[in-house]
C-alpha cells in the first residue's frame, strides 16, 4: 500500500508537535542546563522539519502521485483475507491465550492462517495440532517458558 | 594471552557448541535458500532460542546461521531467479542467465567457494583490526563516543539509502522509540503513559522480531506474484573449475572482499549493499564489461565474496564500540547485552577469551560452509519445494512464542505486531528500516554520552571539539551531512569541476 508523501509528512508533523507538547511538562534538573526533555525535544523538532518537507513535496506532486495507491492484493479477496488473518491471528493470540491456553489458541491461529493461505482444511488442522504440540514441547518442557494452559489447566502435563 | 586462547579453544570445541554450530548451519542454509526469508530474519528468530544458551554457543549459532544464509541465498537466485536473501539480489539475474546457458554448477560453485573466501578475508580483517581499534578506543571519553555514535547514525542514513530524507525520518523514529521508559540519564519516565510495561522501555528483541520476521510474513501474505518455476532438474559437481576461476580473478576476489569488509564495517550498510556496490565496481573495472548480464561469472565471484566478507566486517564496530555495522549485528548487540557481554573496548581487555572464541567461530563457520553448502545444493530442489503457505504460519507462531519467551509478556507480542506492520508500511513507501534499528540500538548511548559531556564541560559546546579525535570525528560527521547539499549546489551552478 503506497501513500503519498504528504500523508506521511502530516503524520510526522502531528507526532513531532505531540512530542514537543508532552516534553514541556518534564522536570528540569536543578543546576543543569540539560534535562530529560532536551533529547526527545530535539528529535521532535527534526521530525517536524522532515514532516514539513515531505508535506510540501507530496503536495507539489499530488497531480502525479495519488493519495493512496493500494497494491494489487487489495482487489484480490484471497490476499486480503490472508493479510487480515495474519493481523487478526496475533491479536487473537494476545487476547485469548491466557483464557483458552496456548494449545487451543495456537491451533486456531495456525489452522486459520494456513486455511487462509489455501492449504486444504484437513491438512491445515492436522499440521496446526502437530505443530502446536511440538512448539509447546520445545518451549514449555525444554526451555521452561510458562506458556499458559488456560481452560486446559486440569489436564496440564 | 595463551591462557585465554586455550580457554577460547575449549569453549569453541566443546561438543555442545559444535553441535549448535551444525544445527545452526543447516537452519541458516534452509532459511537463506527459501525466498522471502532473509539472513536477518534467521538471526531474529534465533534470539529466543539463544536466550537459553551460554554466551559462546549463542554467538556460535548466530555467526554460523548468518554466514550460511548469505551463501544459500544464491541458490534460489540461480535456480528460480528469485534471490533467497536481499544480499544475493545484486547478481541474481547474472546467475540465472548462467543457469540458462547450462552453467548452474559454475554459478552455484562460485557463490559457495567465494562466499567462504570472502568470509575468511573479512574474518582476517576482524582479527587484525579490532584489537588494535579497541586499544585505541580505550582512551575515548564521552566526547569521542558522542561523535562516534553520531557518525555511525549519519552513515546509516546516507549510505543505506538513496533517499536521505526518508532515512532521517526512520532514524528519528528509532531514536524516539529509544527514549521511552526510565532508561535516561535523569531516570525520568518518558512516554510511558502510566503503563508499567513501558517503564522499562520498548523491548528491542520483540521490535526486531517484528521488523524482520513479521513484516516478511505480511509481505508473503499480500504477494500476488505467481510462484516461480525451477529452471534446472539436476545440478552436477559444483567445485569443478573453481580453482581455475580463483586463478583467473584474484584481483576481483581481493577487491570484492575488501570493499565488502569496509561496507560491512560502516554502520547501517550490510551484505546487500556490499553486493550491489561490488557488482557495480566489478563491471566498471572489468576487461569485458559487455559480458555482464549475459551469464558472466566475474561479477558473481566479486560480489559473492563481498557479501560474506561484509558479515564479518560488521562485527568490527559492533564488538569494539557497540555500534552495529548492519541489522544483523544490531540484533547480536541486543543478545550480547542480555548475556552481560556488553560490547566495547573493555571486552577485549577483561574477557579476551570471549573475543578469541568469536574469531575462531568465524573461521570455523566459513570453513564448514563448503561441505555443508554442497550438501545444501544437492537437496536444493527439495528445499525450494517446501510449501511456503505452511511454513509462514509456523514462522508467525514461532515469532509469537519466541517474543513471549523473552519476558513472558503479552505486551511484547503486541510490540512485535506493531513493529512488523509499521516496518512493512514504511518499506513499501521507500523508507529504509536500517536507520530505525540503529536509532533504537544507539539512542540511549547517544543521549547518555551527550548529557555526560554537557555535564563535564558545564554546558560549553566548544569542548565537544577541543579534543583532537573528537574534533576529527565531528568534521567527518558534518562533512557527510553537508556533502549531498554541496554536490547539489555545485551542480546547479553549472558543470562540476574536474576531478569531483
Amino acid at each position: 500500500m503506497k501513500l503519498n508523501d504528504a500523508i506521511f509528512g502530516l503524520l510526522l508533523l502531528v507526532l513531532g508537535i505531540a512530542v514537543l507538547a508532552i516534553v514541556q511538562g518534564y522536570p528540569k534538573i536543578p543546576g543543569q542546563q540539560v534535562g530529560p526533555a532536551l533529547f526527545p525535544g530535539l528529535i521532535a523538532v527534526a521530525l517536524c522539519v522532515c514532516g514539513a518537507i515531505l508535506l510540501v513535496r507530496g503536495w507539489r506532486d499530488r497531480a502525479s502521485v495519488p493519495w493512496i495507491q493500494a497494491g494489487p492484493w487489495i482487489r484480490s479477496p484471497s490476499h486480503l483475507l490472508a493479510f487480515c488473518t495474519v493481523i487478526a491471528g496475533v491479536v487473537f493470540y494476545i487476547l485469548a491465550s491466557e483464557k483458552l491456553g496456548f494449545l487451543i489458541t495456537s491451533t486456531v491461529v495456525l489452522a486459520a492462517l494456513m486455511w487462509a493461505l489455501r492449504v486444504s482444511p484437513g491438512r491445515s488442522v492436522l499440521i496446526a495440532v502437530v505443530a502446536s504440540l511440538a512448539i509447546h514441547f520445545a518451549f514449555y518442557k525444554l526451555l521452561r517458558v510458562p506458556l499458559p494452559w488456560g481452560v486446559l489447566t486440569p489436564y496440564a502435563w | 594471552m595463551s591462557a585465554a586462547l586455550a580457554q577460547a579453544f575449549s569453549m569453541v570445541f566443546d561438543p555442545y557448541t559444535l553441535m549448535v554450530m551444525v544445527i545452526a548451519s543447516l537452519y541458516g542454509l534452509f532459511v537463506g535458500a527459501v525466498p522471502g526469508l532473509s539472513a536477518t530474519m534467521a538471526v531474529a528468530l534465533l534470539v529466543p532460542v539463544t536466550f537459553f544458551m551460554a554466551p559462546i554457543p549463542a554467538i556460535a549459532a548466530m555467526v554460523t546461521a548468518t554466514a550460511m544464509a548469505i551463501f544459500s541465498g544464491d541458490i534460489p537466485g540461480c535456480l528460480l531467479r528469485i534471490p533467497g536473501t536481499p544480499a544475493s539480489a545484486a547478481y541474481t539475474d547474472e546467475a540465472f542467465a548462467m543457469t540458462r546457458k547450462g552453467e548452474a554448477e559454475v554459478a552455484l560453485g562460485a557463490g559457495l567457494v567465494f562466499s567462504a573466501v570472502g568470509g575468511l578475508f573479512g574474518t582476517a580483517v576482524l582479527i587484525l583490526a579490532s584489537p588494535a581499534l579497541a586499544d585505541f578506543a580505550l582512551h575515548f571519553s564521552s566526547f569521542e563516543y558522542f561523535w562516534l555514535v553520531l557518525l555511525g547514525l549519519t552513515c546509516a542514513v546516507f549510505i543505506s539509502s538513496d533517499r536521505p530524507l526518508k532515512g532521517v525520518v526512520t532514524l528519528m523514529l528509532g531514536l524516539l522509540v529509544a527514549c521511552v521508559g526510565l532508561g535516561n540519564p535523569a531516570g525520568f519516565p518518558r512516554f510511558t503513559f502510566g503503563n508499567t510495561e513501558m517503564t522499562g522501555g520498548i523491548g528491542m528483541i520483540p521490535m526486531m522480531i517484528g521488523m524482520f520476521a513479521i513484516s516478511e510474513v505480511v509481505r508473503y501474505a499480500v504477494d500476488t506474484l505467481p510462484p516461480a518455476e525451477l529452471a534446472v532438474e539436476k545440478v552436477g559437481s559444483v567445485l569443478k573449475g573453481q580453482w581455475a576461476l580463483a586463478k583467473k580473478y584474484p584481483v576481483q576476489i581481493l577487491r570484492g572482499s575488501s570493499l565488502g569488509t569496509l561496507v560491512g564495517a560502516l554502520p547501517g550498510a550490510g551484505a546487500d549493499i556490499a553486493a550491489w556496490m561490488s557488482y557495480a565496481m566489478s563491471k566498471k573495472f572489468s576487461k569485458e564489461p559487455e559480458k555482464f548480464g549475459t551469464g558472466h561469472v566475474e561479477g558473481i565471484v566479486e560480489s559473492g565474496s563481498a557479501n560474506n566478507s561484509a558479515l564479518a566486517g560488521a562485527w568490527i564496530p559492533a564488538l569494539v564500540f557497540g555500534i552495529p555495522g548492519d541489522s544483523i549485528t544490531a540484533i547480536v548487540i541486543g543478545v550480547l547485552y542480555m548475556k552481560n557481554l556488553n560490547p566495547g573496548p573493555t571486552l577485549f581487555t577483561t574477557n579476551p577469551q570471549n573475543i578469541y572464541a568469536v574469531f575462531m567461530l568465524f573461521v570455523i563457520a566459513n570453513i564448514i560452509m563448503i561441505p555443508l553448502g554442497i550438501l545444501c545444493i544437492k537437496v536444493a530442489k527439495r528445499i525450494l519445494r517446501v510449501p511456503r503457505n505452511v511454513l509462514m504460519p509456523l514462522i508467525l507462531l514461532f515469532c509469537i512464542v519466541g517474543t513471549f519467551a523473552i519476558n513472558n509478556s503479552l505486551f511484547d507480542v503486541g510490540v512485535m505486531l506493531a513493529a512488523g506492520v509499521v516496518a512493512y508500511l514504511l518499506e513499501e513507501n521507500g523508507f529504509p528500516t536500517a536507520p530505525a534499528i540503529l536509532g533504537v540500538v544507539l539512542g540511549g548511548m547517544l543521549e547518555e554520552n551527550f548529557i555526560t559531556s554537557m555535564i563535564k564541560s558545564d554546558g560549553n559546546l566548544m569542548s565537544f571539539v577541543t579534543r583532537p579525535i573528537a574534533a576529527s570525528l565531528a568534521v567527518v560527521s558534518v562533512l557527510v551531512w553537508v556533502a549531498p547539499l554541496l554536490r547539489r549546489l555545485l551542480r546547479s551552478r553549472g558543470p562540476a569541476p574536474v576531478g569531483s
